[in-house]
């Protein structure tokens, strides 16, 4: 295993960050920490990159021990949600830091630095500063100063949190292409579960520092352990104690038996994909997502009468 | 709002005129009221280098002491918790608060003759007051605050992430200090070091105290300005003073450069 975590706990006063949590992560995957703020994940990363030291409990990397080992000499590549750029540095510079550090060659650092400036897309900027760089070019200079070493993992701290909308979307896709490159043990902390589906091989949601579920994003989405996962990798809709994903809501013209009758409150289009707010009798409110086609051969309105049958029911037993 | 704006900045000018330029002009325009030949036999006396010399001797250990110093503090006061840390605080601040006089007093009474240490080291044959190791501690002790002062606040500014990065990419502390920390910090240690050594240089009363006042002997730059003055050698004591107000003028122009940088960096 390139990373193992056995049962380790980080407290910060009364907060338990992190609790009693162990985890595997394996070589050459990409892992991404799943959970809203406060669960845990950022903590339990920088615990693995050693800018942590855990309560309890022992961190591994490559089978060796390196709970005690400090942060420099992990052999980590890590990347701040804010950059942490030297802002006093070039570009060059900043990518060249970490084997300045390691005194290797002048000649074998230009090599380098010139091969991943190409690599992260930042060719022509290597004298600029990072405050003469876009967020989003700060990110892939850092991503790139992380990699210079050629670590044994690559820890990612919501690296694209600080980035708008657009860019977090390019950098994602090119993370996952980089990824399929170099292929270096990658472990990414987001909140957003869109992002942790689309980019990571493996999906670790984490709640109130433990960690509620793992597999693949498929697995994840279709068989989620409980409420909170279910409720978290995706939109739901409750229906009575059980859920709902909203492409599971079949919306009918007339009933079949299994169908319940409810009201159209409101329909949302958003290009190809259109959401529909229903109200059941019992004043349950559901989300239904549809196609535009689909919308079209039904031709229904708002305040139209209809009928829906959930598709696939979630229930799980206990209330967490 | 154009009027407005003129009056305040003749106010703010006035205000320096008559308190400043004024004063530090007329000292210039006295000195050289006959001519350039007294001034140069009284910048030459052997007395007046000697005084020069000493207040740069005593700014000479000072300055890069206290700077040490003033790096080591701020980042213990930004970077650690520990035990009495509100306390290294306020005594930082201390010197502020404090007049040069008491000051000066206090290592009379601690470093003197019959002072805490000052017998023990006389056997030693070490001599604290009325000598230059007492000049440089009372120096030391007014020009304390400046540097922790300015790069406190610079160092809470640049956060702890730029050093995180470098642990993560292995340098070890000291290698993060020198290529992280210290760059980051450095305008703040610049502007630190130049206060330092304007104080440094300027120090009249703690030293006086402590110094004995012989001429040619424990004479800083500033009490011989003093001197010259009570023995009625006015052009002694403008051109030394001149002198002084030169050096001082330097420092305030080095400093300005370096807020401008400041920016760029």
């Amino acid at each position: 295993m390139a990373i193992s975590v056995e049962h380790v706990t980080k407290r910060f006063g009364d907060f338990v960050a992190v609790d009693d949590v162990s985890l595997e992560i394996e070589g050459g995957s990409l892992t991404a920490l799943l959970g809203p703020s406060g669960s845990g994940k950022s903590t339990l990363l920088r615990v693995i990159a050693g800018l942590e030291v855990p309560d309890t409990g022992t961190v591994a990397l490559l089978g060796n021990d390196v709970t005690r080992v400090p942060a420099h000499r992990r052999g980590i590549g890590f990347v701040f949600q804010h950059y942490a750029a030297f802002k006093h540095m070039t570009v060059a510079k900043n990518i060249a830091f970490g084997l300045e550090v390691r005194k290797r060659s002048k000649s074998e650092i230009k090599d380098r630095v010139a091969e991943l400036i190409e690599l992260v897309h930042l060719d022509g900027l290597g004298d600029r500063y990072p405050s003469q760089l876009s967020g989003g070019q700060r990110q892939r200079m850092a991503l790139a100063r992380a990699l210079a070493v050629e670590p044994e993992v690559l820890l990612l701290d919501e690296p694209f949190g600080a980035l708008d909308a657009r860019v977090r979307k390019d950098l994602r896709d090119w993370l996952r292409r980089l990824h399929d490159e170099v292929h270096v043990t990658t472990v990414i902390v987001t909140h957003d579960q869109e992002e942790a589906m689309e980019v990571a091989d493996r999906v670790v949601v984490m709640q109130s520092g433990r960690i509620e579920q793992e597999g693949d994003p498929v697995e994840l989405y279709e068989h989620p352990v409980n409420k909170f996962v279910m409720g978290f990798i995706g939109p739901v809709s409750h229906l009575g104690d059980a859920m709902v994903r909203p492409h599971d809501i079949q919306i009918m013209l007339s009933p079949n038996g299994t169908t319940l009758p409810a009201v159209v409150e409101r329909i949302v289009r958003l290009g190809f994909e259109v959401r529909v707010n229903l109200e059941l009798d019992s004043g349950e409110r559901l989300t239904a997502q549809i196609t535009r086609d689909e919308l079209d051969d039904l031709a229904i309105e708002q305040g139209a009468s209809v009928f829906v049958r959930p598709r696939k029911l979630q229930e799980f037993s206990n209330a967490t | 709002m154009t009027a407005r704006r003129w009056t305040v900045r003749l106010l703010a000018l006035g205000y320096l005129s008559a308190l400043l330029f004024i004063p530090v002009a007329m000292i210039a325009v006295r000195t050289f009221q006959n001519g350039i030949g007294p001034v140069w036999t009284a910048i030459t006396d052997p007395n007046t280098v000697h005084a020069l010399w000493l207040t740069l001797q005593i700014t000479l250990i000072a300055v890069p002491l206290n700077t040490i110093f003033g790096i080591c503090a701020a980042i213990a006061i930004v970077r650690y918790d520990f035990r009495g840390k509100a306390l290294l605080n306020a005594f930082i601040a201390l010197p502020f608060a404090l007049s040069p006089v008491v000051v000066g007093l206090c290592l009379i009474l601690t470093y003197g003759r019959t002072g805490w240490f000052g017998a023990d080291l006389a056997n030693q044959g070490i001599q604290v007051i009325f000598a230059l190791p007492g000049m440089v501690l009372a120096t030391i002790f007014v020009s304390l605050p400046f540097v922790a002062r300015e790069v406190i606040p610079v160092l809470r500014e640049i956060g702890t992430e730029q050093e995180q990065a470098a642990a993560t990419l292995g340098a070890s502390s000291a290698q993060t200090f020198f290529r992280v920390t210290l760059p980051a910090i450095r305008w703040g240690v610049v502007y630190g070091v130049v206060l330092t050594t304007a104080r440094s240089i300027g120090e009249y009363g703690a030293v006086a105290v402590v110094s004995g006042r012989i001429i040619g002997v424990t004479e800083t730059a500033t009490i011989h300005v003093n001197t010259a003055y009570q023995s009625f050698d006015k052009v002694g004591a403008y051109s030394t003073a001149l002198v002084l107000a030169v050096t001082a003028l330097s420092t305030v122009l080095i400093m300005n450069l370096v807020n401008t940088r400041r920016g760029e960096g």
